[in-house]
């Protein structure tokens, strides 16, 4: 089976500042995919580039065998990438319902009562219908977060981008959200997740990477991973910190 | 060291659909609300009327409301422009130009100026396709001196034309053995027209699929974009559209003045006009020229004999506007309120409201 997502040799700086060096991920179809790092290691950078905000000085970006490095976003949104944002970016004038069939419309290129139907259908499973027919600009954070989610999902995504979603959440607002995750997972759609937030990113993925200073520093199963004495040091501020302390 | 690791699951990737509820009978969402369903009569009533108007009113009146007309149609294009396509333009004017010198050039070749009206908008489609590409390679601030700057480069173009009168202007061929009483009114029925049909189309457009898509542009472009919405197609949409309907507008002011001059035609007050309309009016809704247009209209009207206090006046309220009411007055009016003249807003309706389990 052929690899969704791949990144190969992305080169991605800021004048002095390295936010990508020789990155290369591989993601596949369905796989749940976690990313940590400090603040400023890149993680966002790495999105926009796969997205399509971001254009990389190097490097190629492949998505479902096709190479799309130099594809426009909403391109990349139409092949599949769905994303939502650290900073949640709803339409703020329209309503939950309108900012999902926005989605659903020109990310899903659906029509008429298929676009509305999906929207509507999407803001059920996300926890949005009592809301949506509120204004997006009066929305909870919670909410809003869960917007992106929705968003995300309405386009019809084989490959789902998740940045810091759980990030300013309270715990049991956090479980709902892992547990949206997961029954996206459910449905096949590859998912990978930027998140501060560890508990909630261990019980979500399949496998976990580290991102520090532009490069992956470890890759593998979430428990190794966090075991890892080079994590440990740049992530919980060296091996002795327990790891509850983060 | 980046690695790459095969994939752990075996998924099956069909594209997200959605959950597995089943589709309820009956309309999944409304359009319409009651203020909207009023509005529309209200509307058409105001259009009959006003159509009447030349039969009942004096010829002073007719002319002044080609004015305000003409001020309607720019402030609406440029609320497209601005408003939905995040595009600050300070060169409309250059359009307007354009549009009344394709009319004139139209009348020397012997064709009617009314009819040359429609050539004009066309015309003006037409040469926003090349502007478009010098003007989209700029951003923000830029963009707006650089439209002001090729609005410019027109007019420098077209007084090399000495068949188009050359830096002195020209006056317009061909309506001057028609009565001026009815040449009045059909250029009063011209503007009306061409403004009823610029926020019916107006309506349409943002009623419509690209509507929900140019929406979503005016509150936030990169979101819009990583949500499947073409920006660049949608903002040179608007901007094709936007010129030709300051075509019509400049179309109509010469045939209203049977006389064109390029320091007037071409001049920024044009884009001054249309921005304080849409400002005061308020910015990326459709009732907000309108509203705007109504104001101005009346101020100006208001304030004619107060020689320069009028513009000291005008931009007073532009600033106190814009202060105080950032979203204008309809954006303040809908927030509070959620009234919509025009629906171009999609209600979800109830059960759709309840998760699939409870409904």
């Amino acid at each position: 089976m052929s690899p969704l997502l791949q990144l190969s040799g992305l080169d991605k700086r800021f004048g002095q500042v390295v936010v990508a060096e020789a990155l290369d991920l591989t993601v596949g179809e369905g796989e749940a995919v976690g990313i940590v790092g400090p603040n400023g290691a890149g993680k966002s950078s790495l999105f926009a580039m796969v997205s399509g905000d971001l254009k990389p000085d190097a490097g190629r970006v492949t998505f479902d065998g096709e190479d799309v490095t130099a594809r426009p976003a909403h391109q990349r949104c139409r092949a599949g990438i769905g994303r939502t944002y650290q900073v949640p970016r709803p339409f703020e004038g329209m309503t939950v319902f309108e900012n999902v069939l926005v989605s659903a419309a020109q990310g899903s290129g659906l029509h008429g009562r298929a676009a509305q139907q999906q929207a509507a259908d999407v803001l059920a499973e996300c926890g949005l219908a009592a809301a949506a027919n509120q204004r997006a600009g009066s929305l909870s954070l919670l909410q809003r977060k869960r917007l992106e989610v929705a968003r995300g999902l309405a386009t019809g995504p084989k490959l789902l981008l998740l940045d810091e979603v759980a990030g300013g959440l309270t715990e049991p607002e956090v479980l709902e959200l892992v547990e949206l995750i997961g029954q996206v997972k459910a449905r096949g759609v590859a998912v990978v997740w930027i998140e501060h937030v560890v508990h909630a990113l261990v019980k979500s993925v399949d496998r976990l990477l580290c991102l520090a200073g532009g490069r992956f520093i470890a890759d593998g199963d979430p428990a190794t991973v966090l075991a890892d004495p080079q994590v440990l040091e740049l992530y919980f501020g060296g091996p002795e910190t327990e790891e509850g302390a983060a | 060291m980046a690695r790459t690791t095969p994939p752990t699951t075996e998924g099956t990737t069909t594209p997200v659909a959605a959950s597995a509820a089943p589709p309820l009978p009956g309309a999944l969402v409304t359009r319409a609300g009651r203020a909207s369903k009023a509005s529309a009569g209200v509307l058409a009533l105001a259009v009959i009327v006003l159509a009447a108007l030349p039969y009942i009113a004096f010829a002073g009146t007719t002319s002044s409301m080609v004015t305000f007309f003409v001020l309607l149609i720019m402030a609406s294009m440029w609320n497209l422009l601005a408003g939905f396509g995040g595009m600050v333009s300070v060169g409309q004017q250059a359009f307007v130009g354009v549009g009344a010198y394709t009319v004139l050039a139209f009348a020397n070749m012997g064709i009617n100026p009314f009819v040359a009206l429609p050539l004009a908008a066309l015309t003006c489609s037409v040469f926003a396709i090349p502007t478009s590409w010098l003007a989209f390679r700029l951003r923000g601030d830029y963009f707006a001196v650089g439209t002001w700057v090729i609005a410019e480069v027109y007019r420098l173009i077209i007084i090399r034309f000495d068949s188009l009168g050359g830096p002195s202007g020209m006056s317009l061929p061909g309506l001057n053995g028609m009565d001026p009483v009815l040449r009045g009114a059909l250029t009063y029925w011209a503007a009306l027209a061409l403004a009823a049909l610029t926020i019916l189309g107006c309506y349409l457009l943002m009623r419509g699929r690209t509507g929900l898509a140019l929406t979503a542009v005016r509150d936030d472009e990169t979101a819009a974009r990583a949500n499947g919405v073409d920006v660049t197609w949608s903002k040179r949409l608007v901007y094709l559209v936007s010129a030709a309907g300051c075509g019509a507008a400049g179309g109509i002011l010469i045939i209203d003045s049977l006389s064109v001059q390029p320091n007037a035609i071409f001049s920024v007050q044009w884009s001054a006009y249309m921005i304080f309309i849409v400002i005061i009016g308020g910015i990326g809704y459709l009732e907000g020229p309108l509203l705007g247009a109504i104001v101005f209209y009346a101020l100006q009207q208001l304030l004619a004999g107060y020689g320069s206090w009028y513009m000291i006046i005008l931009g007073a309220i532009g600033v106190a506007g814009a202060i105080w009411l950032p979203r204008g007055l309809w954006g303040t009016v809908t927030n509070k309120t959620g009234i919509q003249l025009f629906p171009v807003g999609y209600r979800l309706n109830q059960p759709w409201t309840l998760p699939p389990n409870l409904r």
